[in-house]
């Protein structure tokens, strides 16, 4: 008994004496139930806590619909922990709230990252992301040869009259159910995400940039009540659907059932999978250029984390390479350098999906960046399904106006 | 001096303890909370403190108005016509930056109507969507109170018989309420999909073709009606169990008496049964009106309050500002608003309902 209790103590004596030498930190993720993914993330973790002797990251996973709410709750409660990621829209509402502090990173490691992978508020680095995402306009070369229609490119991309050309001609042709597959079944994110460029490339915007204090102008001024017509336009006269059947966007280019899809490439490999020569396009150019949303998930350090060096240590060190390639050969993200794309059979020069590496580094704009975005996010998306619906576009994005401008006062400027 | 409900109850108390701790926690006190926040600006998520704004979370949800305009005329005093309708000036003119009339600005159109006469009246909201989400709550209740408590009858009475397998149609009837409600509304959108649906099939196949397919929650005029049919399916169930267990307490020798009598069936119903059901009537009618008025996980997964506002309701709305759009106090402003409107009900019908001596 006594010589028990005597390894017993010893073996909690060594146990702490461990512990002091190796410092803890926490990390919360938000890819759940993605068995790639956590594998990938363990891996990386794995490889950090062995290089050195300093730190030792433990991870806890969330399911990505629950991920924001319990950063949340877990900051309400003061109970975040070290290291976040958050997705690249949201960061500065977090960085605004105080639940991130900036992230301490030597600059010249991320000098090749792609833009939409940094994550900079008020002039400071708070998050980097590991890969980006970019979103195409999907078809067929048979499809384009058969209607008759050129094939654009990043320098010539189609003009909104090419566009509508195109789709017309697709409505023409009856064999497809709706010539455009937008993707309205992804209600949330999706729809500033992706639906925003739109209105960016018409010349108007969410917010005025300029100041972040209105969206008078922005998004009721000419551009944008030019954009809304356009919107619902494309619903008016049948060439999309205004709600979708979920099946129908996952499935329902690879059915045939649209002539053209607006997807991410997330789902590129399924496309290519159902047609060989399928071809992702640039976007259109309303005037002011095409554009496509930027930003995904990014890395940060939590404002309560009483060990930033160790959290951005651990940052830096996942910025690796072949972290960067792994995080895209699994789950199919465009690598944020170009040194890594390299590594990736489907991203290197002349791979299939390489083009979306052109498009993020040379189309792509963030979502506004302000503490603001997410209430704007959502005011957004419901002035899109209305107008989508038939209501009148000058009064919905009047009250979508209305609603950013009284929430921008209820906070204070959010700081801008 | 401790008195005998402290003392003989210690018991007692130790029982109900952990419960009245729960309760205290979290229903009680965020029910205060959700007063007193309601007054202010509390944020979700914001560095900024609260401050005190007194009602204007309230007069931001409540403020209506109206607003008569005169037709355009042309320059002979003649009325504009634009498609056979008098043309009135655009709403977006009067309250968008003028300064004419400052207390109309962030105001828009809730619905408009003439009563002879050229002019028309405009009624004005300063928050439509909540408006329009009050009365979408109100038709859902004044529907699915009288509807469901009625089926639920019936069924209650069909299966309070002594048949052969009678439990097996019992327990049928009473799936749908153990069933969670994301999962009912989940299936159910799947059954109404515009395309493929299940409903939109069935009701091919019976007539043949002639019935066009209807994309049943995407459109701004049967959305409603068919989250209301799906909702007094899934819980009719429940009320059918209550009803029964409130007919079996009607004593058998009643019904043996008005056998004997020669009574005929509706004379049955209509003396014994019903008068017999009085208390569990009562019951069912406030708790399907308090359940109705909560109506949140179907507009959740099935509409997300679209389209064009038709499935709105109060407490997604309090969700959408509470969490949705981090306005903490914007959300318990509409909780404390959905609080004074279920009270008044439920005193209203105590009072229409109460034992008259």
């Amino acid at each position: 008994m006594k010589m028990f209790t005597f390894a017993a103590s010893a073996a909690i004596l060594g146990w702490t004496s461990a512990a002091e030498a190796q410092q803890t930190l926490t990390m919360w993720y938000h890819g759940a139930g993605n068995e790639v993914e956590s594998k990938i993330i363990n891996e990386v973790i794995s490889d950090f806590n062995a290089s050195q002797s300093d730190w030792k990251v433990e991870l806890q996973s969330f399911p990505q619909a629950a991920y924001n709410d319990s950063v949340v709750a877990g900051a309400l409660a003061g109970n975040l922990p070290d290291i976040l990621d958050v997705d690249g829209p949201v960061m500065p509402n977090w960085a605004w709230a105080g639940y991130l502090q900036p992230l301490k990173i030597d600059e010249s490691k991320i000098a090749s990252f792609l833009p939409g992978t940094k994550g900079v508020w008020n002039g400071q680095l708070y998050s980097i992301g590991l890969w980006d995402a970019a979103v195409a306009l999907v078809t067929r070369q048979s499809t384009l040869d058969e209607l008759g229609l050129r094939k654009p490119t990043l320098e010539q991309p189609w003009t909104r009259d090419e566009f509508m050309d195109a789709l017309a001609k697709a409505k023409a042709a009856g064999k497809w159910d709706y010539a455009l597959d937008l993707g309205m079944a992804w209600t949330g994110e999706w729809y500033p995400y992706a639906f925003s460029p739109f209105l960016q490339s018409f010349g108007g915007d969410i917010v005025d940039r300029s100041t972040y204090k209105t969206a008078e102008g922005a998004l009721n001024g000419e551009a944008a009540m030019a954009f809304g017509e356009w919107w619902q336009s494309l619903f008016k006269d049948g060439y999309a659907q205004a709600t979708q059947d979920p099946a129908d966007r996952d499935g329902g280019f690879a059915a045939g059932k649209y002539a053209f899809s607006w997807n991410g490439n997330w789902a590129a490999l399924g496309a290519l999978a159902a047609f060989e020569d399928t071809v992702f396009l640039p976007a259109p150019d309303f005037g002011k250029g095409p554009k496509i949303g930027a930003a995904s998930w990014q890395f940060g350090v939590s404002a309560s984390s009483k060990h930033p060096e160790g959290a951005a240590a651990f940052i830096e060190f996942a910025l690796q390479d072949k972290y960067l390639a792994a995080f895209s050969n699994g789950i199919g993200l465009i690598p944020a350098t170009p040194t890594a794309a390299e590594m990736v059979d489907n991203y290197k020069a002349g791979g299939p999906l390489s083009v979306f590496v052109d498009y993020s580094a040379r189309t792509s704009l963030v979502r506004p960046v302000t503490p603001g975005y997410v209430v704007q996010a959502k005011v957004f998306e419901k002035a899109l399904a209305d107008i989508a619906n038939g209501a009148d576009v000058a009064a919905t994005l009047d009250a979508a106006v209305d609603e950013i401008n009284a929430d921008i006062e209820k906070n204070g400027g959010y700081g801008h | 001096m401790a008195s005998k409900f402290t003392v003989s109850n210690r018991t007692g108390w130790l029982m109900a303890g952990p419960a009245v701790l729960l309760i205290a926690g979290f229903v009680i006190l965020p029910f205060f909370l959700a007063i007193a926040f309601s007054f202010t600006n509390q944020r979700l998520v914001s560095p900024n403190p609260t401050e005190w704004v007194g009602l204007a979370n309230y007069r931001q949800l409540l403020g209506v108005t109206t607003l008569t305009l005169e037709p355009v005329r042309d320059d002979s005093g003649a009325v504009v016509l634009k498609d056979g309708a008098p043309e009135y000036p655009s709403l977006r003119t009067i309250t968008r930056n003028n300064p004419d009339r400052p207390d109309l600005a962030g105001m828009r159109e809730w619905f408009s109507f003439s009563l002879g006469g050229d002019s028309r009246t405009y009624v004005l909201a300063r928050d439509v969507v909540f408006m329009k989400a009050i009365v979408n709550t109100f038709i859902f209740v004044l529907v699915v109170a009288p509807v469901q408590a009625g089926l639920a009858l019936g069924l209650a009475l069909l299966i309070n018989q002594r048949l052969r397998g009678i439990n097996v149609f019992r327990a049928i009837y009473f799936m749908p309420v153990v069933v969670s409600i994301v999962v009912v509304s989940l299936l159910w959108r799947l059954i109404y999909d515009g395309q493929s649906g299940l409903l939109n099939n069935l009701l091919g196949a019976v007539s043949f073709g002639l019935i066009p397919r209807v994309d049943w929650l995407g459109n701004p005029s049967t959305a409603l009606g068919a989250i209301i049919a799906m909702s007094i399916w899934q819980a009719v169930g429940f009320h059918m169990v209550i009803w029964l267990s409130g007919l079996q307490t009607i004593s058998p020798t009643l019904y043996e008496a008005a056998a004997i009598e020669g009574a005929s069936k509706w004379q049955v119903f209509r003396y014994i049964t019903w008068p017999g059901l009085r208390n569990t009537a009562v019951l069912i009618l406030i708790v399907i009106t308090m359940q109705a008025f909560g109506l949140f996980a179907q507009i959740d997964v099935m509409t997300n309050g679209g389209p064009l506002d038709s499935t709105q309701t109060i407490v997604f709305q309090a969700v959408e500002r509470g969490y949705g759009k981090q306005d903490i106090s914007g959300g318990s402003a509409i909780s404390v608003i959905l609080f004074v409107i279920v009270l008044s009900i439920s005193l209203i019908q105590r009072w229409l309902t109460r034992e008259k001596s």
